[in-house]
């Protein structure tokens, strides 16, 4: 049974292993996966330690249905405080690592201390060792995954790796596993890399019982078809989430030349189809039949022959059309850099063309950057800094650092021209013709974000009645509602609901395309409370569900507030309230967020939060969660 | 002629859906060992092969029995296993050239038998990389894909 799946406390210093069970009341407060980390690091982590140091936990975990029936069993989370950011740090993945941790007996790893010397860890059917790691050491994402697994002399091992800039304590470094699947933001790879740890590798042979199995292969088979029978789907099986470029670039809702343009005029080459070209297939995560990402292999230039996964709208933005580069062979060879390195690619490409916008403007000199034009449009110089932020060469050593520290190491005025939340870089996408999206990015419990509450379907301008449809339930809400991405209006609500939605399914365990993230009849409470019953056995209404996921969203926010992060935080840079859009299609040309409108929304989200005007839970809200006594140490 | 697992690699995803859903309609647990069904995977190339039984005509596990256990089914034409009869030698797993035959925790040999007919690795694979067809036509099928490009070079010149 999942509920049978233990929690592992490893100590690196020591070298000492436990394991222990979850409480079913613990699995009834927080379900698994991302909600029951927030408590383990709201307990485990000791308030205002040192993130590279020894005391900051790294905490691993597979969802209550890793593995089961549910359509897209597949997310890792992995959370501790962020070297980047000093606030949460929170990274998701898919890929094959969650399912066979589940299968080895676990859900939940808390792995503290440093090792002396490399390691790894060996997850083994109920069993955890402490590997030498250190011929593994300065090896690539890639191939110190087939070293763990020739060494372990098991192909079906799965390894969550981090890679030669994790071991280089560059603040954006993710964690990954397989090819292209990476915890990417928050810089966990750099916790990793400071705690000596190379990788973790699973293997699991154990019977993961389903509670109810015939009724849950069936209702499985209903969850995808609910899936895939959405054109959003379907356009994802074909391009992955490259499509999303064509819309958001003809509307101008994406960035270029880092944030002074919202539109690569003529940016037909980075276009979806053009991964024709070089796709074999696609791919999926375990179960999944949305299948989002190409396999590839690079044709020409200095990197051809090169096998690699992907890319994703991401790797679009931060290798097209930040750095101005109308060329399909930039965003390949960038996408495959940061993956082979374990780099943030959303971190990485904002840094560059944050550095090329300051190149541009004078305040980064050629003796900066030892000499490399970095300019707009120069994928060498691009590829070249990705190695140097990895190496932490020359001008790449001060970018690893992320953009706060960077910023002040440069001076010069550099720090006015970086596009961050809380110290973490903000998505190419323009948000500033979308309040909505915009407040999502601001208020994210892990910084500046777009999978943790982004109402991705206000872009669609919906019927009203889809919308209170899907907005009103499972917890009522009387506010207004309104089918216009431009406004202002209830965008709050909406806001606050997908951290709802995204934190149950990060609960749970499965992907969040698989939920009304861009698919608008996609899975919701509903089905996710069913899939735990059937799955797990474990009884939960809708409402119950979304208690949990308000839970631990809370306890997130309140890990911010020890660390210091309040309110001034939830805020954006000066540029989307003084730099109006110059491009796109009149909906989104000239547009620029209204800063007393958007105090406003602020206020109006903490008081449907329950929070405070300086975005304190408020002692009611606690004890309605069962918050008031954390930390209570119970696991 | 009966129905014949395909398996097309070229359209498989590496998702393991079908190991899934194999072991749980089996034994009523996730767990991949127990599935009859692996996606074997090169992962450095990008190369996902699914590998099941093939239901062989002159069936080297069959041919290798010592207690006769394995015949085959007339209805489905598919490989059997007679429990009564098997004695648990895994001899069939050695002789197997494709690992079409396995054994699970319990010991005991485990094999596809097309879930009586309506495969559940089939059921799941939307890209249909496996796939249950009549025995006779699988050849027409794949010379139709085969030519797909072809005919869309030749209607510009007939066009």
């Amino acid at each position: 049974m999942p509920l049978k799946r233990k929690i592992a406390y490893i100590d690196l210093s020591t070298g000492e292993v436990e394991t222990r069970s979850i409480p079913i009341e613990m699995r009834r407060k927080y379900i698994g996966g991302r909600g029951l980390d927030a408590y383990l690091l709201y307990n485990h982590c000791p308030e205002g330690c040192d993130s590279l140091g020894p005391d900051n936990p790294l905490i691993v975990s597979a969802g209550i249905v890793a593995g089961c029936l549910a359509s897209a069993s597949s997310r890792t989370h992995v959370m501790a405080k962020s070297p980047l950011t000093g606030a949460l740090g929170s990274a998701n993945m898919g890929g094959f690592f969650a399912p066979e941790l589940a299968w080895a007996g676990f859900h939940h790893l808390v792995i503290k201390g440093r090792a002396e010397k490399p390691v790894y860890l060996f997850v083994n059917d109920g069993e955890i060792e402490i590997r030498d790691a250190s011929r593994i050491w300065g090896q690539n994402v890639y191939d110190a995954q087939e070293m763990i697994r020739q060494e372990l002399r098991d192909p079906e091992v799965q390894v969550m790796v981090t890679g030669p800039a994790g071991e280089k304590l560059v603040r954006f470094a993710n964690v990954m596993t397989g090819h292209k699947d990476a915890g990417g933001r928050t810089g966990m790879g750099a916790v990793m890399g400071s705690k000596n740890l190379k990788a973790i590798a699973v293997r699991g042979t154990l019977d993961l019982e389903i509670a109810y199995p015939r009724e849950a292969l069936e209702y499985n088979k209903k969850l995808i078809d609910m899936v895939i029978s959405s054109k959003v789907s379907q356009t994802m099986q074909r391009w992955g989430t490259m499509f999303i470029y064509g819309v958001t670039n003809t509307t101008g809702l994406i960035r270029t030349r880092h944030f002074q343009k919202n539109q690569l005029v003529g940016g037909e080459d980075i276009e979806c189809e053009n991964i024709d070209r070089v796709s074999i297939g696609t791919a999926g995560c375990f179960g999944c039949q949305v299948h989002c990402r190409h396999r590839y292999i690079i044709k020409d230039g200095p990197y051809a022959g090169t096998y690699a996964e992907g890319p994703e709208y991401t790797s679009q933005g931060a290798f097209g059309t930040m750095p101005e580069i109308n060329d399909m062979e930039s965003v390949l060879v960038g996408n495959h850099l940061v993956n082979y390195y374990g780099l943030d690619t959303l971190e990485t490409g904002a840094m560059i063309t944050w550095a090329m916008e300051l190149y541009e403007k004078g305040i980064l000199t050629d003796e900066d950057t030892g000499g490399i034009k970095l300019e707009f449009g120069n994928k060498e110089a691009l590829w070249e800094m990705i190695h140097k932020i990895a190496n932490r060469e020359g001008l790449g050593d001060i970018l690893a650092e992320g953009p706060l520290r960077a910023a002040k190491r440069i001076g010069r005025g550099s720090e006015k021209y970086l596009v961050h939340v809380k110290g973490m870089s903000n998505l190419h996408s323009d948000e500033r013709p979308t309040p909505s999206l915009a407040l999502n990015v601001a208020t994210a419990t892990r910084g500046s974000d777009h999978l943790r509450s982004r109402p991705a379907i206000d872009l669609y301008n919906l019927p009203i009645q889809v919308l209170d449809k899907v907005y009103r339930n499972p917890i009522p809400y009387e506010g207004p509602l309104v089918n216009s991405y431009s406004s202002y209006v209830g965008k709050a609500w909406m806001v606050l609901w997908q951290e709802m939605l995204y934190m149950a399914v990060d609960c749970i365990g499965m992907c969040k395309y698989h939920t009304i993230f861009l698919g608008v009849n996609h899975p919701s409470f509903e089905e996710f409370a069913r899939s735990i019953y059937l799955n797990a056995g474990l009884e939960f209404t809708p409402q119950q569900v979304w208690e949990v996921a308000n839970r631990a969203y809370t306890l997130e926010r309140m890990f911010n507030l020890r660390e210091g992060f309040g309110r001034e935080d939830d805020w954006l840079v000066d540029r989307y309230f003084d730099e109006p859009t110059p491009l796109g299609l009149p909906v989104a040309r000239g547009r620029a967020i209204d800063r007393e409108k958007f105090k406003e929304m602020l206020d109006e989200y903490y008081q449907l939060h329950e929070w405070d005007e300086n975005g304190v839970p408020t002692p009611e809200l606690l004890k309605k969660l069962g918050l008031e006594g954390e930390p209570s140490h119970i696991l | 002629m009966a129905k014949m697992l395909v398996i097309d690699h070229e359209k498989c995803t590496g998702c393991r859906l079908c190991e899934l859903v194999c072991s749980v309609y089996h034994s009523g647990v996730s767990n991949p060992t127990r599935s009859r069904i692996h996606i074997v995977k090169f992962y450095n190339q990008g190369i996902y092969i699914p590998m099941v039984c093939q239901q062989c005509k002159d069936a080297a596990c069959m041919a290798v029995c010592p207690k006769d256990a394995i015949y085959r089914d007339a209805e489905l034409g598919r490989v059997m296993i007679n429990y009564d009869l098997c004695i648990g030698c895994k001899m069939c797993v050695a002789a197997c050239p494709f690992g079409g035959m396995g054994v699970d925790k319990e010991g005991t040999v485990i094999k596809c038998d097309l879930c009586d007919g309506d495969p559940q690795c089939v059921r799941f694979c939307d890209m249909k990389a496996v796939d249950y067809v009549e025995a006779s036509t699988v050849n027409v099928r794949k010379k139709r894909e085969a030519v797909e490009d072809l005919a869309g070079l030749m209607s510009k010149f007939v066009g």
